[in-house]
């Protein structure tokens, strides 16, 4: 297998993607294998994300391998002023694999231009995250059994939401039908409307959150809805409680609905969803430890049953 | 006799090039892009003449000069309907439209000041990703750039 940089997931084959999956599956039965023996691994955190951090070390804990980084760049040489570079070429003497998250968008792209190592791209500002991408869309497989044919629902923030954005492009090669719920500050743009109509994917714009729209849905993909986004205040105060998910809202939802969310969440799910079967993000956030196995095995080349 | 009166508002050119049918409002931003104030061959600069094809055009006619493909590229950004004859003794050998390459390296500014490109020491890569209305994108950051938005280095 060759050893590539994952920094985009454009940058994948819906072969790939599928692998990645099954791959996925596979360190879900059994996630203790010592594939990374020997093998030193750097996380390299220019901006602080406990959760992505943690579980990428978690993966690679528990393949076995090593790990070398820092959690902040305030802790590393780029805060005496070195270059992103400098200290990629450094690290990459010493490692098998960069996984690194920046608060620069295009730097995870940059990084794999000057390595020699692969790099897993866990984040570059507004721009891409594909390792979250991977375990939404693994979350989808597990829980429909399929990635084909579904109806997605995406609600909140549909403007700056990178995942949603990720999501939808990964999606476009399984056949979805997207329902997108938004106000009007923050509407899906219209560059992923585009998208859609030139691969022909189907898709409807809603402002009102209803219960008619949840249920014909097969994922409802909830993202918050942040105050500091809105020019308008106004605005904001208006909309703020019309996103908000509710367990009597699921009432007449399809049996094989989930609800996913990229977590953190703030009031976008309330806590009475929690208890509801129907309720998955957590359990999503935990497929994230199997994608996460998955993308280290493919970006090195390591062949896995 | 039009036509030698057409020929006579600007000079003949033993050699170099001319830039032909630069749209009258890119004439003086390609002139500067170019930084043709810095060089010491003669220039021809007219602008204003008449254009079947775009209204009113531009010329530009460097004596001794050729210019280079990145130049060009440049070019294309801002006047892409222009073309380029290149002079020998007197004589038209090459004409040619300008056209953009696929690729563009070093040659345009990020607007994204989240972009790497804007915060490291490198170069810039952009690719054309629609050429009716033009439309570039950074392979850094991915946002897309609309011609008033591009910004020439």
């Amino acid at each position: 297998m060759k050893k590539e940089s994952l920094v985009s997931i454009n940058d994948i084959s819906k072969e790939e993607i599928i692998d990645l999956l099954e791959k996925a599956k596979s360190f879900e039965e059994n996630p203790n294998r010592r594939v990374l023996e020997g093998k030193v691994i750097a996380t390299l955190f220019f901006e602080p994300s406990t959760r992505t951090r943690l579980s990428f070390e978690t993966a690679v804990n528990r393949l076995g391998g090593r790990i070398i980084g820092f959690s902040d760049a305030a802790t590393s040489s780029s805060s005496k002023g070195e270059s992103l570079k400098d200290t990629i070429m450094m690290v990459s003497n010493y490692v098998d694999l960069i996984i690194m998250r920046h608060y620069l968008e295009g730097a995870a792209r940059y990084a794999s231009e000057v390595s020699s190592v692969p790099i897993i791209n866990a984040g570059d500002g507004a721009n891409q995250h594909p390792s979250q991408t991977m375990l939404d869309l693994y979350s989808i497989y597990k829980t429909q059994g399929t990635l084909e044919n579904l109806n997605i629902t995406m609600v909140g923030d549909l403007k700056y939401g990178r995942t949603v954005h990720s999501l939808l492009q990964a999606m476009s090669h399984f056949h979805p039908t997207f329902h997108f719920v938004a106000p009007d500050e923050l509407k899906m743009p219209q560059e992923y409307k585009i998208f859609c109509d030139e691969h022909n994917i189907p898709y409807y714009e809603h402002r009102e959150f209803s219960e008619e729209v949840i249920n014909q849905a097969d994922i409802l993909y909830m993202t918050r809805v942040q105050r500091e986004r809105f020019t308008d205040l106004m605005e904001y105060e208006r909309v703020k409680n019309v996103y908000i998910l509710h367990n009597s809202m699921l009432a007449g939802s399809k049996p094989n609905l989930r609800v996913l969310h990229p977590l953190p969440r703030v009031n976008e799910i309330a806590y009475d969803v929690d208890d509801n079967p129907k309720a998955y993000y957590f359990q999503q956030a935990k497929n994230g430890l199997f994608a996460r196995q998955a993308i280290i095995c493919k970006v090195l080349g390591i062949d896995v049953d | 006799m039009t036509n030698s009166k057409k020929e006579l508002a600007v000079a003949a050119l033993e050699n170099g090039t001319v830039i032909d049918r630069i749209p009258s409002e890119q004439l003086f931003k390609v002139v500067s892009m170019l930084r043709l104030d810095t060089i010491t061959d003669s220039i021809t600069i007219g602008n204003n003449f008449g254009s079947k094809k775009i209204g009113k055009k531009g010329i530009i006619k460097v004596a001794d000069y050729f210019f280079k493909d990145e130049e060009i590229n440049k070019i294309a950004l801002i006047a892409p309907q222009a073309t380029i004859n290149v002079i020998r003794d007197y004589k038209v050998v090459e004409k040619y439209s300008i056209t953009l390459h696929d690729k563009l390296c070093g040659i345009i500014r990020c607007n994204n000041p989240k972009c790497i490109s804007n915060n490291e020491p490198m170069e810039t890569v952009f690719h054309v990703t629609r050429r009716e209305p033009l439309e570039v994108t950074c392979h850094y950051c991915n946002r897309p750039m609309e011609s008033h938005e591009i910004e020439i280095l």
